[in-house]
């Protein structure tokens, strides 16, 4: 079954094409992992899949919401975002971030303790998050999407920053969301952890130039 | 909708609680500025007492200036923007939630601000109490007007300087209403209509914020 | 007819604004008691009522309907640009005639005046959606923050003006109609006033119109920008 299809999707940002008109499906219960050079536009694609992104031409549905329109609010609940920037609250410890995160979108708050617990940030759970590592704010947004069971994930270069068992930690969420029925799109410049089976998807210059789908 | 009111402002008011922005940044400005305008207008007490309202609310609206900016900087890293996005929160929410917090930062400032004008440029003390309402009156519809221009300035270039260029001229009739609603009871004059009219300002604010901030979060 | 309309808007702007100024400069007599600086009613008023009225009124009208999900285009987002524009050249114009004939008459060149205030603040507004239009680069963010930006300023406008009204005013009083809605001037006076908001009203749609048309084209060159770019980008991934 198709969890997201897009079809000719320009995004452009100024007058750069960010993407430059993607095709692309994705099956349920699948790992992807895009590939491509610098600005290849991976981001970009993630961006769109999450309904953060409006396309400036083309059309796409995920998780059955159209891309193009305000159904976009409604698709962001439902998807599970690993960014790679400094993600939530700075001022705020790991705790209070997934606290509120969880109040908001009416998640189950008692599964907060066994995620940081899983991420390994149960020690810093009060700590404020700006004097976290950048590996540690990443386990935070993990942490987040185990409380969240989002069914479409996107993890942007999921694996930077971290360290060795926090690749092996990812690798293993990844495997689990996947067994559990989501579909997980990861970008990466690097080699995955061997474990980690995902379909490739190739983008260049804002296209995709190879898909499993 | 309560809920989630209740959830965001409890959040921007705790983040404030952790970085003491107000305490040991806003405050401490507002008073220079009151002791400034202190400055400026001389040492006659009768001048000072009766120019002392416009001052103070120009003061407030200084203050409140840099608390939306603060606030509304609060989202504008791109990774805590991408976060928030994805949580999907109601716009309608966001938007109060953001207006009560601001509203109790700035009601705890302007309340501090009130009494050092009370001190500093010898305001009667009764027309200073009895002002309170209508200070927390002038303070929601800044707030409620500041989380929107805060938000149409944010993510922007140069927001930091945009904001008072888009803000400045609305908070016009907060200035004078306040102003006058303080003079009227200082001097035992009319007060109805300016606090009506702050009253339609604050319920505008509040019906355009309830439609339009979505719009504003979507782009 | 659209056409025809279209050529011939800018000639009879100018024929009319060339006749306001022959008729009321040479045809109308002067006032019994400001003398000829009362010739400013067939300017200031006009001015005022492109500026305040027909010219915000089009930018807010284009921003709603721009804001509106059915009718969102970015024709809308172009003319309410051009309108606020425009406006704010009107507002420009309509203090400046405001304070040359408020020199002799009140022996200051500003006054803190209701209407005057009001129409300062709404071009210091008219300033700060210029400068906002100019922060964003990217058109779809920009036209819809802009959009936003005019209808707090369109609400906001009432609540200015009646600020300013309560807190003092010396503008002088309707000068076209009494209060019982009859013709203070007559004649040659009041068809002349007539003429110049026409004159002004028609060099508005003039002005907004070549505006929106160099907007237009900066939109069409953009997406030319664009489809050069998404070429050049879609022969990354070829090669």
């Amino acid at each position: 079954m198709a969890v997201a299809s897009l079809c000719d999707v320009v995004v452009t940002t100024g007058s750069f094409p960010l993407l430059s008109g993607v095709n692309l499906t994705l099956e349920s219960a699948t790992t992807y992992v895009v590939t491509g050079p610098n600005g290849a536009g991976k981001t970009s694609l993630l961006r769109v899949l999450a309904g953060l992104e409006v396309p400036s031409r083309g059309t796409g549905t995920v998780l059955g919401f159209d891309i193009c329109s305000a159904e976009r609010r409604e698709l962001r609940r439902h998807v599970g975002w690993l960014g790679h920037e400094t993600s939530f609250y700075p001022d705020l410890s790991p705790a209070e971030n997934l606290l509120f995160a969880a109040r908001t979108t009416s998640a189950d708050v008692a599964l907060i303790p066994s995620a940081l617990e899983r991420v390994g940030l149960a020690h810093r759970a009060k700590v404020p998050l700006k004097s976290l590592s950048a590996g540690q704010q990443r386990r935070l947004s993990l942490a987040w999407l185990l409380v969240r069971r989002p069914q479409l994930w996107l993890l942007d270069e999921p694996f930077a920053s971290l360290d060795d068992e926090g690749r092996d930690l990812t690798s293993q969420l990844i495997g689990a969301a996947q067994a559990s029925g989501a579909t997980v799109v990861l970008t990466s410049h690097g080699a995955l952890p061997a474990d980690t089976n995902a379909a490739p998807i190739v983008i260049v210059g804002g296209r995709i130039v190879e898909s499993a789908s | 909708m309560i809920r989630l009111v209740l959830l965001v402002a409890q959040k921007d008011l705790l983040i404030e609680r952790r970085s003491r922005v107000l305490l040991w940044q806003v405050a401490p400005f507002g008073l220079m500025t009151l002791v400034l305008c202190g400055l400026a207008v001389g040492p006659n007490a009768s001048t000072q007492a009766k120019l002392a309202p416009g001052l103070f609310y120009i003061v407030m609206t200084l203050v409140a200036l840099l608390v939306i900016n603060r606030t509304s900087q609060l989202e504008a890293a791109r990774g805590t923007a991408t976060s928030v996005q994805i949580l999907g929160i109601d716009p309608g929410a966001v938007f109060l939630g953001k207006g009560l917090a601001m509203f109790i930062q700035l009601s705890i400032v302007g309340s501090a601000l009130l009494a050092g004008t009370t001190v500093l440029l010898h305001v009667p003390l009764h027309a200073a109490i009895v002002t309170v309402p209508v200070l927390l009156l002038a303070t929601a519809t800044l707030s409620l007007a500041g989380v929107l221009y805060g938000r149409i300035a944010a993510s922007s270039a140069n927001a930091g300087t945009l904001l008072p260029a888009l803000a400045l001229p609305a908070f016009a009739p907060v200035l004078i209403a306040g102003e006058r609603a303080f003079s009227s009871l200082i001097t035992y004059g009319p007060l109805a209509r300016w606090v009506w009219l702050l009253g339609v300002s604050l319920a505008a604010y509040a019906c355009v914020g309830l439609l339009l901030y979505g719009a504003l979060e979507e782009s | 007819m659209k056409q025809l309309t279209r050529r011939a808007l800018g000639p009879l702007a100018l024929a009319t604004s060339f006749a306001t100024f022959v008729m009321g400069y040479f045809v109308t007599p002067p006032d019994k008691v400001q003398g000829e600086l009362a010739r400013l009613v067939y300017i200031h008023p006009a001015q005022a009522w492109v500026a305040l009225y027909l010219s915000f009124g089009a930018a807010t009208i284009a921003s709603a309907l721009y804001l509106w999900p059915r009718t969102r285009s970015m024709v809308a987002d172009r003319v309410a640009a051009s309108a606020v524009e425009v406006s704010t050249l009107f507002i420009g114009l309509t203090l400046l005639t405001g304070s040359i004939w408020g020199r002799p008459t009140w022996g200051v060149w500003w006054v803190w005046d209701a209407r005057l205030t009001s129409t300062a603040v709404l071009g210091v507004l008219m300033l700060g959606y210029l400068a906002l239009r100019r922060a964003n680069d990217d058109p779809q963010v920009r036209a819809k923050r802009s959009a936003v930006f005019a209808i707090l300023t369109a609400v906001n406008i009432p609540i200015i003006h009646f600020s300013v009204m309560w807190w003092t005013t010396l503008h002088q009083g309707a000068t076209v109609f009494t209060e019982n809605r009859h013709l203070k001037i007559h004649g040659s006076m009041a068809w002349t006033l007539l003429l110049s908001f026409i004159a002004f009203s028609l060099d508005f749609a003039w002005m907004v119109r070549a505006r929106y048309r160099i907007a237009d084209r900066e939109a069409g060159q953009r997406d030319s920008e664009l489809d050069a770019a998404l070429k050049a980008r879609r022969t990354e991934s070829a090669s």
